[in-house]
């Protein structure tokens, strides 16, 4: 299958992507590692007139600590975030999850921005966004997580807006992220991750059970009040209303966001 | 067999050097010039009548040649595509088909219309402005529903849904009334995508000055291609030559005929230019034939001494919208229901139903994993009703004596099922398993133990059986051996080689018949202009059994002919002349010899016996006295999450038999590949729709093919039990693994949950499907329970 | 419109005009005519189309030819050394039967090489991980799985390569 024809117009900083966009129009797509993008083309269930092609931007593709900021490139490859030292040593969840993202020929592809600008509700490092209240530093301005992911697939961005980094805090205390699925490669049926900040708190967020990430701000209200993980992680499922798809019924999604809840706070603290 | 050098040798395979290097040549590696491209428009309905189809704006796009609807072939193709007896001789309902759709479309994904264009891009774009006003029908997918007197139909006109309904042994009531215990049980078999890594793929050209026509695709077997299209189309079978190269898997799903091997040859007569066509992975699980998709009603009476008497099956078969034409080899299944069990009486039933799905086919097994499922299954519902062990039980009523006839009158060929089986519990450490697994349950763990001994039949077959099957044409196997004047040889066979190893068994066999070096031995299949006048082509486990043989026998008379060479170049008795080591001497005169190639150059000059044509070539036709029936023993140890039903494979062991082995390196490979995909069933693949009766698994991201990261490693070991079937003493092994492994999977499963009171559990036991009978049985029963 | 491009390709140096929309492995198969490098799927899932791009494994039907520009390209073709000799991979998947219908193996073997490269002594399990994104239907894994870890022996001088045609 073949994607249906469009324009292609390569950017080589963060201003000529911004103006290509506004030329371009509102149907033109912006092109990262384009391993969610390419295949819904290739099927045309996206049509893009015209692909933004980012990958020369070198400025967006960096790994920086500064202060208790983990700031990292748009166009940063899962690969890269996989390895680096000071990913692993700054927010070592986010390394942990990288590693479990795709395969390695997508993890040499795919970028951290493409995964924030997808805004698929499986995409694991958009739950951990959430969770840990990242910024999300376009081209003209700073949005936290919490507004960033609006729906389905759905984002605040401005049609011609580019994600130029995530900013994280700096948690390097116990954490833990799992991946609930059947296949090694498979995006998660649910995912839950707990990291536990350096004043004690626990954040907590869950993958795949809504239309956006989850942070499971009653897991974590608990666990603030002094209860077990399992007495917690039993309102992990509050005020969820998952579709169902292939690989899960709407209950069975809860089910599971409690018992991974229960299980990913148990294995970060025993970590 | 002279003596033996190369038969039985873990020979690395010949074809492996081009594989690895890139340069195998599959279809879509071939483009001749001037090759257009050839869209298939597809509906993207369950079922719909076609009001119109609306052709302008497609055929004003650029670069497109042609856009043809299903009228437009008929100056081409005549006739309804086939369906073979196989083994329901007599069907109620056969809808015809035409390769496309005319007035009404039966199943998603069903060709209505074709494009062609200059390149695939254009053909694709062009696909997407053909206009078809469809009106939707009613659809009928669920087997039951269909069965109802009020159901919808799957196509507008038929009386009812039934394509066949037939009893072939109604009587188990002897057994049902002697029986102090029966159990019963409703068994799924989801639907199942073959999904060859080589998705189909067709390229042909016609050369109208010689009216001829060629076609290359990724097929089983080529000849029966060019037997089918080349009558569709009104060629002779002499100038419709088929091509079938290096291909990427088959699994059954490249045997039958398909709309687009039609479509594509007549596009290229149409436009006097070579067409192509490559199915997309899309279109692939979509369009190509589906595998299983069955129901199975299950009853079994025996005694609480833990004898089987009697066997009740009832099989409902997913046709889908039209019977494919070897739908009904899937009936196989209740003929050998009873398994490697000496049942006195079993009684069986097939019902197959038309729906608005795509047809089902023959898919690696066809019939045999799904009986092997429905008896293993069974047996160990009546072991635990029972309290027995399931070891015990199947010990206590294996046939034990063979030749042994069943109760359909077939005959099992040879075997020993305790001896593989006392080797897997040996590997297992089976009563260490079963501590192990009690300790587990004390701890809350879900520790389960599966077996299955399977037992297949294969090797088709006798013409007497297979004639009738196909309606005609017996699955006999032919070989033609060329020996050239200076020694070398190139075997032709009319199987096909499509991931088997071929090129370097059949290479084997012939080395050693004829005491030559493998690289002096050439094996050729899969192009109907070379070798013999037909060939059958590789499925159902036949090659070795049955085209090995022609392959063999043709070296025997290429031998015999030239021992009589021999002796008269040696002036000595042709009884006298013995053939040894690649060399014939006469015998208690070792120094009074010829070499096998000295005899071939002879074999092709002057001074042959009186009675002797030149040359030295010899053409078999094997024709099997009976079928063969491999066999074998597989554990399976595993655990179950009870909290999110999660399964993790922990060992999976197989002991199997297929008789006497020419290469075990290919065989072991065979067993990895089949034992994999019987495991993808039990846990992973299933074709799914949604409440619309729509596509839900399109792609390889939703068709859960597993990596190799959900796999166990795999034990294994082997017994040999040569079959008196022929002269090789060979069985077959490429379907063995797949209908040995999927019941030892759900076997070991529900001895994980039996504490929770489930005794059975349908494929694929997915995380969400055991954690809601989990959830259920906690539920409803109280632990211990057992219903 | 059509866009210039300029890739070196196992080692040459090439340029071509290609539409926006062309898949490299389109590119790869149908204008430069290396056709070892396979399509099995439409959405990035099989692996048969691995090839590598400055040394990495990637999956050629998820990128467009034009992104290739200015890049340099592996493909199963250039694997061999330049008399001939077989890659010690080549040479494993052969002498460990790691192959079947030979479909799905360019992409192993392409997906591997990035696999030893970057993890010269891999466990088992690494070997699993490091082959997720590729699916094979013959041969079940388990002599894909040994292809490697003889291929990593044979790279790393822990074992002598020996012939596969000798066989045992």
């Amino acid at each position: 299958m073949i994607p249906a024809a469009f324009e292609y117009a390569r950017a080589t900083s963060i201003q000529e992507a911004v103006s290509l966009l506004g030329r371009y129009g509102e149907d033109a797509k912006v092109l990262a590692g384009g391993h969610s993008l390419i295949p819904l083309m290739r099927l045309r269930m996206s049509q893009p007139s015209a692909l933004i092609d980012v990958n020369g931007i070198q400025e967006l593709d960096y790994v920086r600590v500064e202060g208790d900021r983990l700031r990292i490139g748009a166009l940063t490859r899962h690969v890269t975030i996989q390895h680096s030292p000071e990913v692993k040593a700054s927010l070592p969840v986010l390394a942990e999850i990288a590693d479990e993202v795709g395969d390695n020929q997508v993890r040499n592809m795919g970028t951290i921005g493409g995964v924030l600008a997808h805004a698929d509700t499986a995409g694991d490092y958009n739950t951990l966004a959430l969770m840990l209240d990242a910024e999300i530093v376009t081209d003209r301005r700073r949005i936290p997580a919490s507004d960033f992911f609006q729906g389905l697939m759905e984002t605040a961005l401005a049609p011609d807006e580019l994600v130029c980094e995530v900013s994280f805090p700096v948690a390097s205390g116990p954490h833990h992220y799992i991946k609930f699925r059947r296949r090694l490669f498979d995006w998660a049926i649910v995912g839950a991750g707990a990291q536990q900040l350096a004043d004690g708190s626990w954040r907590v967020g869950l993958t795949n059970v809504g239309m956006t990430p989850v942070r499971a701000r009653a897991v974590e209200e608990a666990l603030a009040g002094g209860a077990a993980f399992d007495e917690a992680a039993a309102h992990a499922s509050d005020g969820l209303s998952p579709s169902g798809d292939l690989r899960a019924s709407p209950e069975y999604k809860l089910h599971l966001a409690r018992v991974l809840t229960r299980r990913v706070l148990e294995r970060a603290s025993a970590a | 067999m002279a003596v033996s050098q190369l038969v039985g040798a873990r020979i690395h395979r010949r074809e492996d050097p081009r594989l690895v290097s890139g340069r195998g040549r599959y279809v879509d590696d071939m483009t001749l010039p001037r090759t257009a491209y050839l869209n298939v428009v597809r509906s993207p309905h369950p079922h719909a009548r076609i009001l119109t189809i609306d052709t302008t704006a497609a055929k004003a796009a650029p670069g497109v040649t042609a856009v043809y609807v299903a009228a437009d072939f008929d100056a081409v193709l005549s006739g309804a595509m086939p369906v073979a007896p196989a083994f329901v001789a007599e069907k109620k309902t056969v809808p015809d088909r035409f390769p496309l759709a005319r007035s009404e479309a039966c199943f998603e994904g069903e060709p209505v219309a074709v494009v062609v264009a200059e390149t695939k891009e254009q053909a694709e774009d062009a696909a997407e402005l053909v206009e078809v006003d469809y009106e939707p029908l009613p659809a009928v997918w669920d087997l039951e529903a269909a069965l109802a007197a009020d159901s919808p139909r799957a196509h507008q006109d038929l009386a009812d849904n039934v394509a066949w309904d037939l009893t072939y042994n109604a009587d188990a009531d002897a057994s049902f009334a002697e029986a102090e215990v029966t159990v019963r049980q409703r068994i799924q078999q989801q639907r199942l995508a073959p999904t060859p890594m080589e998705p189909r793929g067709v390229m042909a050209e016609y050369r109208p000055q010689d009216q001829a026509m060629t076609v290359w695709m990724s097929s089983q077997n080529p000849h029966f291609i060019r037997l089918f299209v080349s009558g569709a189309m009104g060629i002779p079978e002499n100038r419709f030559r088929v091509v079938s190269p290096d291909v990427g898997g088959g699994f059954g799903c490249k045997i039958s005929p398909y709309p687009e091997d039609y479509l594509v040859p007549a596009a290229a007569k149409l436009l006097d230019r070579p067409v192509k066509w490559i199915e997309t992975r899309t279109e692939s699980v979509q369009a190509t034939t589906h595998g299983r998709g069955q129901l199975y009603d299950v009853e079994l009476a025996g005694k609480r001494d833990g004898t089987m008497l009697g066997l009740k099956v009832t099989q409902y078969l997913d046709a889908g919208a039209y019977v494919g034409t070897f739908g009904a080899f899937q009936a196989v299944a209740c003929l050998v229901a009873g398994g490697a069990y000496d049942f006195r009486q079993v009684a069986s039933r097939t019902i197959a139903v038309l729906t608005n799905r795509v047809p089902t086919d023959p898919y690696r097994g066809a019939g045999r994993p799904e009986a092997t499922h429905l008896i293993e299954r069974t047996v160990d519902i009546f072991a635990r009703e029972i309290g027995m062990d399931p070891v015990e039980v199947r010990r206590k009523n294996f046939v034990k004596e063979f030749p042994y006839t069943n109760p359909f009158e077939l005959v099992y060929d040879s075997g020993d099922y305790d001896k593989p089986l006392r080797r897997t519990l040996e590997i297992a450490g089976y009563e260490r398993l079963r501590r192990e697994q009690e300790e587990a349950r004390s701890q809350g763990r879900l520790l389960g133990i599966g077996l299955s001994t399977w037992i297949e039949l294969c090797g088709f077959g006798p013409s007497g059986a297979t004639a009738p099957a196909t309606g005609g044409l017996a699955l006999t196997e032919s070989a033609h051996v060329r020996v050239f004047p200076t020694g070398s040889v190139t075997a032709y066979v009319g199987t096909h080689s499509h991931g088997q190893g071929h090129d370097t068994t059949f290479a084997q066999i012939v080395a050693d018949d004829l005491g030559l070096t493998m690289d002096q031995v050439e094996i050729r299949h899969g192009d109907t202009a070379e070798g013999t006048a037909f060939g059958y082509g590789t499925y159902g486990s036949r090659s070795l059994a049955v085209g090995g043989i022609a392959l063999h026998r043709s070296c025997q008379k290429v031998v015999d002919k030239a021992r009589r060479i021999a002796a008269h170049v040696l002036e000595a008795a042709d009884e006298d002349v013995v053939f040894e080591k690649g060399a014939f001497h006469v015998k208690g005169s070792p120094d009074r010899s010829k070499t096998f190639g000295e005899i071939t150059f002879a074999a092709y000059g002057m001074g042959l016996p009186e009675d002797m044509e030149l040359g030295l070539e010899a053409i078999s036709y094997f024709d099997p006295p009976n079928l063969v029936w491999p066999f074998g023993a597989h554990l399976c140890l595993l655990e179950v999450d009870p909290e999110t039903g999660a399964v993790t494979l922990l060992r999976y062991i197989a002991v199997d038999d297929c008789g006497n082995v020419i290469n075990p390196m290919i065989v072991e490979g065979q067993l990895h590949g089949g034992i994999v995909q019987g495991i993808a069933q039990a846990l992973f693949e299933e074709v799914a729709y949604d409440e619309e009766g729509r596509l839900k698994t399109g792609t390889l991201l939703d068709y859960m093919v597993p990596t190799a990261n959900e796999i166990p490693p795999i034990e294994m070991d082997r017994t040999v039990t040569p079959t008196p079937v022929n002269e090789l003493g060979v069985k077959g092994v490429g379907e063995a693994g797949t209908i040995a492994s999927s019941v030892a999977v759900i076997n070991a499963i529900c001895d994980a949950l039996a504490p929770l009171g489930i005794r059975h559990v349908d494929m694929p036991a997915s995380p969400d499907r055991l954690w809601n009978l989990i959830e259920h049985a906690r539920s409803t029963a109280p632990q211990g329970g057992d219903r | 419109m059509k866009h210039k491009i300029r890739v070196t390709i196992n080692g040459q140096v090439r340029e071509d005009e290609v539409a926006p929309r062309q898949l490299l492995v389109h590119y790869l198969r149908d204008v430069v005519g290396l056709t070892g490098t396979h399509v099995g799927c439409d959405t990035s899932q099989c692996g048969a189309c691995t090839i590598h791009v400055d040394g990495k494994a990637v999956k050629s039907c998820s990128i467009f030819a034009v992104q290739a520009d200015g890049h340099e390209i592996k493909t199963i073709e250039g694997m061999a050394a330049a008399d001939g000799t077989m890659h010690p991979l080549q040479d494993a998947f052969w002498n460990e039967h790691g192959l079947q219908c030979g479909y799905c193996t360019p992409g192993f073997i392409m997906a591997a090489a990035y696999l030893l490269e970057e993890n010269p002594d891999p466990s088992e399990d690494e070997i699993r991980k490091g082959l997720e994104g590729n699916l094979c239907r013959c041969t079940g894994y388990v002599n894909i799985v040994k292809s490697v870890q003889r291929a990593a022996k044979t790279m790393s001088g822990k074992a002598e390569p020996e012939p596969a045609s000798a066989g045992e």
